[in-house]
């Protein structure tokens, strides 16, 4: 029979590569929690940028030259006459900033809900090499186009290795392969951009879901799902990953997409945080820009930098916060994994060290006035604080009894008569239109809404 | 709290501000679906600007596509005399003589308008005045010590500045008309308008077309979108 060739086809394989092996350990019988919230979309999100980077890198690399005299009207010539050039392209410029929200706000998750602490330390660990690879990724991708700001940023960047004593000028010669950035840099770049950077990108994603998958997924309340397992040995708090969180997370590349299109449809500079403004004018080695701003995702480390005065001394800095992250699991001393169970000081700390973490970010895309450097000290001092003071005051924080099994919270299904409500609240009927655009916003209602909020969170803090 | 909101508002001002010399810019009103002014803009763009500027980064065949006009209409309105339709928009200048003559190349204006903005355009192209200590004559608002003469000055007439008094310095408070151009004010600020118009269309030809197709990709995206969250309920229905 016709239908029994293509099953033994099947089996053929089968026999001899071990695919329902692995299919069924990473995903059809791999035991996640059941109570995975909002912030829990980040990983797989993160996944699917990284194919869109792949996809629309090998496109881009089609018409791009990778030759100082080339390389920017290349770009032109990928936005203007390649079919579809355009829409390529944003996609990837697009997906570099999305890759860093997805990931910041991947790590975040990691905070709140303490997945970096014992077991996962390792995950942690790969996860952090993933991080240092994903900006080394983005810096050498970045100087591509040959803008200006790519230019004067690569120029700036590797400027710090020369602050390093003794070998420093020599190392930074010899990332350069010259005096000051030129086409030997940007062939490396593109070198190491292309080929290099994403092969180790790649190992290293295999080894943070591998390590993931040998522990098990941590979850909202950060407690151990297998420490309650049914007959078969099955925890009673998991559900297989397939189906039912691939098709969760379905919903989530969705929401995503959505936003991703908007800003590739309608806004791919944003405002000059995506693209920079300057960077649509061709290097010039000649001319320095009045402004050298990194992108977005760079300015907080940028802004630690700029705030220690020595510039040796802010190299070690701005190295310094990326090295604190990765001692994170052994600077956290606390009983408890979730933020749902610790003391408030932790959930202080978090908040302080968020504040920074933005402050940080936004001065690190402006001029550096004496005011604005003096801003960037006190929060560079908190961004230090958070993780150096943290084997302090998580070892003595006063956490609350942490359940034996998962805990209900309502969905966001469940809260959508509570949010409509507050629309209601805040938005006032306006006579002679309809639908969703009569409703003009109600200041007072707006107020209480928002106190009401601000005390919420307060008392959270708790 | 109103205070904090006006702190917060004004905390959010400098982001995505494009880089200016200090002056308020006048905002330009332009509309890139107004084909007659893009054609307005190119052809004041070939007269006035191709001379020094190239804008090498787009062809007259992409203009007549995109203008819904003839190849023909374009090369005999349009394009230089002796143009091709597949040529780009190319300056006749050469770097030694303009190295020779203005101390540098005029800059290629086809991502002029991503890198300064439309109104920084519209405010330089309007900005110019009279200044007698410049080797050229005259100065610019928004880009102080600038290198091109006003070339539009038969036109617009010849500007002087009203300055005032800012703490210790004097600044250029508004320019005033001091000789009258050949052309009304009005008309004049339709003229730039148009060459706006066209200097954003020139800056990324394809982001009409990007910004009339984004509607159906979100809508197709909201399908999946509802697709995707009707077997997601369907799936998790009996998790409890």
């Amino acid at each position: 029979m016709k239908t029994n060739r293509w099953t033994d086809c099947g089996n053929w394989v089968l026999d001899r590569f071990p695919l329902t092996k692995f299919w069924n350990e990473h995903m059809a019988h791999y035991y996640a929690p059941k109570n995975f919230n909002f912030w829990y979309f980040f990983g797989s999100l993160a996944l699917l940028v990284l194919v869109n980077q792949f996809v629309t890198g090998i496109l881009l690399t089609m018409n791009y030259k990778p030759d100082a005299k080339l390389a920017f009207d290349s770009v032109e010539y990928i936005m203007r006459e390649v079919h579809w050039g355009w829409l390529i392209r944003y996609m990837h410029s697009t997906g570099a900033s999305a890759f860093f929200i997805v990931i910041y706000l991947h790590m975040f998750r990691g905070l709140l809900y303490g997945s970096f602490k014992q077991p996962r330390e390792l995950i942690w660990i790969f996860g952090m090499l993933l991080f240092v690879a994903l900006m080394a990724e983005a810096f050498m991708g970045y100087l591509l186009p040959w803008g200006q700001m790519s230019y004067w940023g690569a120029q700036v960047i590797i400027s710090l290795f020369s602050a390093i004593p003794v070998v420093g000028e020599e190392l930074s010669l010899w990332i350069r392969g010259d005096y000051v950035v030129s086409d030997a840099t940007l062939n490396r770049f593109f070198a190491f951009h292309v080929i290099a950077v994403p092969l180790v990108l790649v190992l290293l994603v295999l080894l943070h879901i591998i390590a993931l998958h040998e522990v098990g997924s941590n979850n909202p309340d950060g407690i151990d799902i297998k420490k309650h397992k049914d007959a078969n040995g099955i925890p009673l708090d998991g559900i297989p990953f397939h189906p039912y969180y691939t098709v969760k997370d379905l919903v989530g590349y969705a929401v995503f997409m959505f936003f991703f299109a908007v800003v590739i449809f309608y806004m791919p500079e944003l405002g000059g945080f995506f693209l920079e403004h300057a960077n649509f004018i061709p290097a010039d080695p000649l001319k320095t820009p009045e402004h050298i701003a990194p992108v977005w995702y760079f300015t907080p480390f940028y802004a630690i930098l700029r705030a220690v005065p020595d510039k040796f001394a802010g190299v070690i800095a701005m190295g310094g916060s990326i090295v604190v992250l990765f001692l994170l699991p052994w600077l956290d001393r606390s009983e408890v994994r979730s933020i749902r169970y610790r003391g408030g000081i932790y959930k202080k700390a978090l908040l302080l060290f968020v504040i920074s973490f933005i402050g940080l970010g936004y001065l690190g895309t402006q001029p550096a006035t004496p005011s604005a450097t003096a801003v960037a000290r006190v929060l560079t001092a908190i961004y230090f604080g958070f993780f150096l003071l943290m084997p302090i005051y998580t070892r003595w924080e006063k956490t609350k009894p942490v359940p034996d099994r998962l805990t209900e919270q309502p969905s966001l299904e469940d809260r959508i008569p509570d949010l409509v409500e507050t629309f209601n609240e805040v938005t006032v009927k306006t006579e002679g239109k309809s639908g969703l655009f009569s409703r003009k916003l109600n200041y007072q209602g707006l107020s209480a809404v928002s106190i009401r909020f601000l005390k919420r969170i307060k008392g959270s803090l708790d | 709290m109103k205070r904090l909101l006006n702190t917060l508002i004004l905390l959010s001002l400098p982001f995505g501000v494009f880089a200016g010399g200090g002056v308020k810019l006048q905002s330009a009103d332009f509309d890139l679906s107004d084909k007659s002014s893009l054609q307005r803009g190119a052809k004041h763009f070939v007269t006035y600007c191709l001379g020094c500027h190239s804008a090498k980064h787009i062809r007259y065949l992409r203009i007549a596509l995109d203008f819904d006009i003839e190849k023909d209409k374009v090369l005999k309105d349009i394009a230089p005399e002796g143009a091709n339709i597949y040529d780009k928009m190319n300056s006749a200048m050469n770097a030694h003589d303009a190295e020779k003559w203005f101390g540098i190349m005029p800059p290629d204006l086809s991502l002029i308008s991503r890198s300064r903005g439309p109104d920084w355009l519209y405010s330089y192209l309007k900005g110019f005045y009279s200044d007698s200590s410049k080797p050229l004559g005259v100065n610019n608002v928004v880009f102080p010590d600038v290198g091109m003469p006003n070339v539009l000055w038969q036109l617009q007439g010849e500007q002087k500045p009203v300055f005032k008094k800012d703490g210790d310095q004097q600044v250029i408070d508004k320019l005033v008309t001091e000789i009258p151009g050949q052309l009304p004010e009005k008309d004049f600020d339709r003229m730039i308008n148009d060459l706006v118009n066209f200097l954003v269309y020139v800056g990324e030809p394809g982001q009409l077309e990007r910004r009339s197709m984004g509607k159906y990709v979100l809508f197709f995206i909201f399908m999946i979108f509802i697709l995707a969250y009707l077997l997601k309920r369907e799936y998790w229905k009996d998790i409890h």
